[in-house]
């Protein structure tokens, strides 16, 4: 099957037609123009580097973009988990709770909160829960899994260790845990890969958070763990109707998962949208060669796949205009590699960082 | 846990057994043996030597024997409690090394509690704030720590303290104490005394102790369990101290073993700068004077003391890390 730019084959990666998120009113989660950057010695690493992006209510968010381009930083500025020599240098990051049955109603911009302050310590874990990159060290060894998650729970729900515990256990059943008051009592080391990755899912959600930050959580796991895991996330997004934002460089995993996709490329967004219309419709040229490098069901078994071209920049040198232009066979020489398009969205249409769409430049390149 | 103390428990007798003999071997190596010594000693001052007290002296001690038989009819003594005679001394062995046992071990002990109150909390201030001004005080202070010899160290404090206060801090009694029995007064003499040593004897493992707690803590800080624990919403204090901590400190806890050896071999010059009634110097003395028994009772204590230092060691480890305990299960 030939693949090409404009019409790039979806095939088995494709998300299910049937699946469509509408959003309305406001988002739960607005992150606006965030930049964190790494100040060291040889220069500033721009991490992220201009972010803008929504999360709604019920809604999972998919975040894709090669190694080093800045998702996990993003998510970890949101937590306020950015540590030395990285720290936050503009923008906006409006958590909206809403009104529920113990909590008022609340809006607050978490850029602009102390970071070891006890309002963002209340948020972590609590209304904004992370599932991590490496599950396999994210347990400490020395405690066994159900007192580090008693821990979580008794740190923001008033119950008693008992009741901690229970909840607890019950987690622990909810995401298939076999024999949960047994496993309950048991260390990370004890347990198998799949097992770790569901007590870290148990753990995360046993607050009942509002958000949930999956980051690239089956990178770590083998292949059919991944996909029991995965179903298992699908199946407790659908059951919860979580609001989730889901890292990967995965466009399957994407694809499966998500109803809205934020495309990353060394510390800003390229391209957002509808899960759909970045499948169907990709308009990126980095969008695109993304999708090229999925395989595909229908492809046949053989046959070279292709990768982005080039190699990702090192961090210090970032390239002038835009940063994908020396990559791009698109690219326009005297444009690209002058000016850096902003992130714009055309009238009824989603937000797309590059002139071939739209002749918006960034105004501020501090 | 209990079958992990009961092994550990259990190859006690076994490592004992096998110092015992290396003690022994250790003490006979010199040429001669104590009564060759005695002998030269008395003709040089002019004194006859009397054959047959001599022949006696040789058939109590077995000196006449052969090596194999010599070790059994010790050891089999010390079993039954009895650490025999020391020779140049010509008392109880029991009697010579007692107090001083008690004394060294109390300043062992102070010393290490001192190393580890003060080196675990500037390890971890360190290591928390990393690059900030405390932390590189706490380096520049852990670097002149670990380059003072403790001698030297010993010489400063007291000069400091005899020239600026007029205080004589020989000694670990004020003379009154010195040879008085046991009383509260002489517990409270010996506490004011003994800080001194404690501080001199602490100073380099303090230093080093630190570096290493330092070291470990920023590794562990790193680790995506301390970050999970700080997405929990834990306050940064509680984490650092349930979490990387517990792993930071392992290899300081390991090290406990060779407290004991160490301080007896590095602190013998300190004693004597000092005049601390502590087992170091006898056991130099013992050696010189080639009072085999009272060595070999000395070196075969301190064995005792590092098997159950490293015993001690060991069961704190398993304390602190599940992965060892269940190991030995
Ligand atoms: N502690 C740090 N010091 C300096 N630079 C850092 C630090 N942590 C991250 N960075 C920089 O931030 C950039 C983005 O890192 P980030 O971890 O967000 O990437 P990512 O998109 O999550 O990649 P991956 O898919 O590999 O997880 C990297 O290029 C890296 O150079
Ligand atoms: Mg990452």
């Amino acid at each position: 099957m030939q693949q090409t730019p404009t019409a790039p084959d979806a095939g088995a990666t494709a998300p299910d037609p049937a699946r469509r998120f509408e959003r309305v009113g406001e988002p739960i989660l607005s992150i606006r123009g965030l930049k964190t950057h790494f100040t060291m010695d040889e220069g500033v690493v721009r991490a992220v580097d201009g972010v803008s992006f929504d999360l709604h209510a019920g809604e999972v968010v998919g975040v894709v973009g090669e190694s080093g381009c800045g998702k996990s930083i993003t998510m970890k500025s949101v937590l306020r988990l950015v540590q030395k020599p990285g720290r936050i240098v503009a923008g906006e990051i409006i958590y909206r709770r809403p009104a529920s049955g113990k909590h008022k109603a609340l809006e607050v911009d978490l850029a602009k909160l102390p970071e070891a302050g006890r309002r963002i310590r209340q948020i972590r874990g609590g209304d904004i829960a992370l599932i991590p990159q490496e599950p396999m060290a994210s347990f400490s060894p020395l405690h066994s899994i159900g007192s580090q998650i008693v821990e979580a729970i008794l740190l923001h729900q008033d119950v008693s260790k008992r009741e901690a515990k229970e909840i607890a256990i019950e987690k622990l059943r909810e995401v298939g845990m076999p024999s949960p008051e047994q496993r309950f009592d048991a260390y990370s080391w004890q347990l198998s890969g799949g097992l770790r990755q569901r007590a870290i899912i148990a753990m995360a959600l046993s607050c009942n958070p509002a958000i949930l930050v999956a980051d690239e959580p089956t990178t770590a796991i083998d292949v059919t763990t991944q996909a029991q895991v995965l179903e298992l996330l699908k199946q407790l997004q659908r059951e919860h109707g979580s609001s989730i934002v889901f890292i990967t460089h995965d466009l399957g995993v994407i694809a499966q998962l998500a109803d809205h996709v934020v495309v990353m490329y060394l510390g800003r967004v390229m391209e957002q949208g509808p899960v759909h219309d970045i499948f169907h419709r990709p308009r990126h040229p980095y969008t695109r060669a993304l999708l090229q490098s999925v395989p595909s069901l229908h492809a046949e078994p053989r046959i070279q796949l292709p990768t982005v071209a080039g190699s990702i920049p090192h961090p210090l040198q970032r390239p002038t205009g835009c940063p994908f232009h020396p990559r791009c066979p698109d690219a326009m020489p005297g444009r690209c590699d002058v000016a850096m398009p902003a992130l714009y969205a055309a009238p009824g249409g989603s937000p797309v960082a590059c002139f071939l769409h739209h002749d918006h430049e960034e105004a501020d390149d501090g | 846990m209990h079958w992990f103390i009961l092994k550990r428990l259990l190859v006690v007798p076994f490592m004992l057994f096998i110092f015992s003999i290396i003690s022994f071997v250790l003490i006979q190596a010199p040429p001669g043996d104590f009564l060759t010594s005695y002998i030269a000693e008395l003709t040089q001052g002019g004194s006859s030597v009397d054959q047959a007290q001599i022949d006696a002296l040789r058939q109590t001690y077995g000196l006449d024997r052969p090596m194999v038989e010599q070790y059994f009819t010790w050891i089999g003594r010390m079993l039954q409690g009895d650490l025999g005679v020391s020779l140049e001394w010509n008392r109880a062995n029991s009697e010579l090394i007692g107090e001083r046992l008690l004394l060294t071990l109390l300043l062992t002990t102070f010393s290490l509690l001192f190393t580890w109150a003060v080196a675990i909390p500037i390890g971890i201030i360190s290591a928390t704030r990393k690059y900030s001004l405390v932390d590189y005080v706490f380096t520049v202070l852990n670097y002149i720590g670990l380059a003072t010899p403790n001698f030297l160290l010993a010489l400063v404090l007291m000069w400091i303290a005899f020239d600026r206060f007029g205080l004589s801090v020989t000694g670990l009694f004020s003379p009154e104490f010195a040879q008085a029995p046991w009383s509260w007064a002489r517990v409270a003499d010996l506490m004011s005394h003994i800080w001194l040593p404690m501080i001199v004897l602490g100073v380099a493992g303090t230093a080093q102790i630190a570096r290493v707690v330092r070291a470990n803590l920023l590794d562990e800080l790193g680790k995506p369990y301390s970050e999970m624990a700080r997405a929990k919403g834990l306050p940064e204090w509680k984490l650092v101290l349930k979490y990387p901590t517990r792993v930071a400190i392992a290899p300081v806890v390991s090290t406990l073993g060779w407290y004991f050896p160490q301080l007896l071999s590095g602190g013998v010059v300190v004693s004597v700068v000092m005049s601390l009634p502590t087992i170091g110097p006898l056991l130099l003395r013992a050696l010189v004077g080639q009072d085999m028994y009272l060595a070999g009772v000395i070196i075969l204590l301190f064995s005792v003391l590092t098997v159950i230092g490293t015993l001690v060691s060991d069961i704190l480890l398993a304390v602190l890390d599940p992965r060892i305990r269940m190991d030995g299960a």
